[in-house]
């Protein structure tokens, strides 16, 4: 049996939320898929507060927030389906979205469709990277904060933009020690204020640093990891040896994109963003008419720009469908002016550059405005 | 063995949850109500939940949401299950994967 909506909206983090609760809010009708148990995304696990403006909850910490999008979603339940443990698994020339519902295989033919699908970690090649041990780290984070488990007595964190920063920061909250915080780069990637707090810790951040290789018999019991000159390459005679049971891996992410490709929306490689990302209209609309991409599955971004383009993927929707009212094109400018000034600052130059590469496409006309 | 479960942390509250008893390759053992597989496992001090089926390295989960498959598993006789994800149920029978495993309908 077919299942007929307006919009569905694949991914129920930050961004999807956010779609699903503006189009509803504009009078659309949306089913939202996730394919975790329960909404939220990775908001679920962040316990620290973010920056941003008061618009994109900021100074909240990331599990409040999913809360309150959760709350308003169910204002809004005459409008909004929810289906949990659904994963999208095919997306179709004719627009049927095909999804594992819980175990059972359903068909969807929605009018729009805004992929909020979010990322997922990238690894690195090392030898016996392989070890358990090893773990992602929004793993570490899942397993701390979800869970409630220490991952294991000693860390050493690999990367230190934000989510390395943090996350050693939330292992010191749960009483883990963390060995070093290992970056390759001359400087750290993340904030300085991020940086500050796991130094006053006393946890060293060795930049120009790398690992070399694992090791141990069935998990990790050490590593080694060397500095690394401006070719790269390992300077020889710098490696020690850091007893650890866990490795922590946080060396950014990548979108998830997959039903897009299979969409056959147009994809370009753009490094700055995380990898292929989606050509887009500055209203995140792909190549393909009526699907509609945010958040991290856009470029990786913060979970703040990742809400804003959750609404304005959302409103952007329900008004091309004949929804919504008077101050849509005030809320559609103010959604624009939140961006902008997320990326405002001097560390979203790279964002602000991959973007540029991202934007610019032309959607041709959607079938339904040919006739 | 040592005591993986947080219990005094300064922002999240982590109650006693209900204990759920599961076994591991035969051994009896207890969750907690809101445990995954593996995250029971982790708690009760697992962290190889499987072989590769070629190489036979050992394997532990990667991601802890779904993504990478590194924590595949045999449970309750059914192989290929994303215990990271799958959230643990009283009379778990979970076992290491050492192979492909077989699909459901043969």
């Amino acid at each position: 049996m077919m299942y007929e909506t307006d919009l569905v909206v694949i991914g129920g983090g930050p961004a999807g939320l956010m779609a699903a609760n503006t189009a509803a809010g504009a009078g659309a009708s949306v089913l939202l898929l996730e394919r975790d148990r329960h909404l939220g995304g990775q908001l679920i696990k962040q316990t620290h507060k973010f920056f941003g403006s008061e618009k994109q909850h900021a100074s909240e910490r990331g599990i409040d927030i999913a809360a309150l999008l959760g709350d308003e979603l169910k204002s809004l339940e005459d409008r909004v389906t929810v289906w949990t443990h659904a994963t999208a698994v095919g997306l179709y020339d004719d627009g049927v979205i095909t999804v594992d519902y819980d175990g059972t295989y359903r068909k969807v033919r929605p009018k729009r469709i805004v992929a909020a699908t979010g990322a997922s970690e990238k690894f690195l090649s090392f030898p016996n990277n392989d070890l358990p041990g090893i773990y992602g780290a929004g793993a570490v984070q899942t397993m701390m904060n979800v869970y409630g488990l220490r991952p294991g007595k000693r860390v050493l964190m690999i990367g230190a933009g934000n989510i390395g920063l943090i996350v050693s920061y939330q292992l010191l909250q749960a009483g883990v020690s963390v060995a070093a915080v290992v970056e390759g780069l001359p400087q750290i990637g993340g904030y300085a204020v991020h940086a500050s707090k796991i130094r006053r810790a006393g946890v060293p951040i060795l930049t120009s640093h790398t690992i070399v290789r694992a090791d141990g018999k069935e998990s990790v019991e050490s590593a080694v990891i060397a500095e690394i000159g401006s070719d790269w390459k390992v300077v020889r005679g710098s490696e020690q040896t850091i007893p650890c049971d866990v490795i922590c891996i946080s060396v950014g992410l990548t979108p998830l994109t997959e039903l897009l490709w299979q969409a056959g929306c147009e994809m370009r490689y753009i490094p700055a963003l995380g990898g292929y990302v989606p050509a887009r209209s500055d209203r995140l609309e792909t190549t393909v008419p009526g699907i509609y991409v945010a958040g991290d599955a856009a470029g990786i971004e913060e979970a703040s720009a990742a809400m804003v383009e959750g609404h304005l993927a959302g409103l952007e929707a329900a008004l091309s469908l004949g929804c919504g009212g008077d101050g849509c094109e005030e809320e559609r400018a103010d959604c624009l002016k939140q961006l902008s000034s997320l990326r405002s600052g001097p560390t979203a130059e790279k964002i602000r550059a991959g973007l540029s590469c991202a934007h610019g496409c032309q959607t041709p006309k959607r079938r339904d405005e040919h006739a | 063995m040592e005591n993986r479960r947080i219990t005094d942390h300064p922002i999240l509250d982590f109650s006693e949850g209900e204990v759920i008893p599961f076994t591991f390759d035969g051994k009896p053992m207890e969750g907690r109500s809101g445990d995954t597989i593996a995250s029971a496992l982790h708690a009760n001090g697992v962290k190889v939940l499987g072989y590769h089926f070629k190489t036979k390295r050992p394997r532990g989960f990667y991601c802890a949401i779904g993504n990478c498959s590194s924590c595949l598993m045999v449970v309750n006789g059914q192989s290929n299950v994303r215990t990271c994800t799958e959230p643990l149920l009283p009379g778990m029978k979970v076992e290491t994967q050492i192979d492909r495993g077989v699909p459901d309908d043969v």
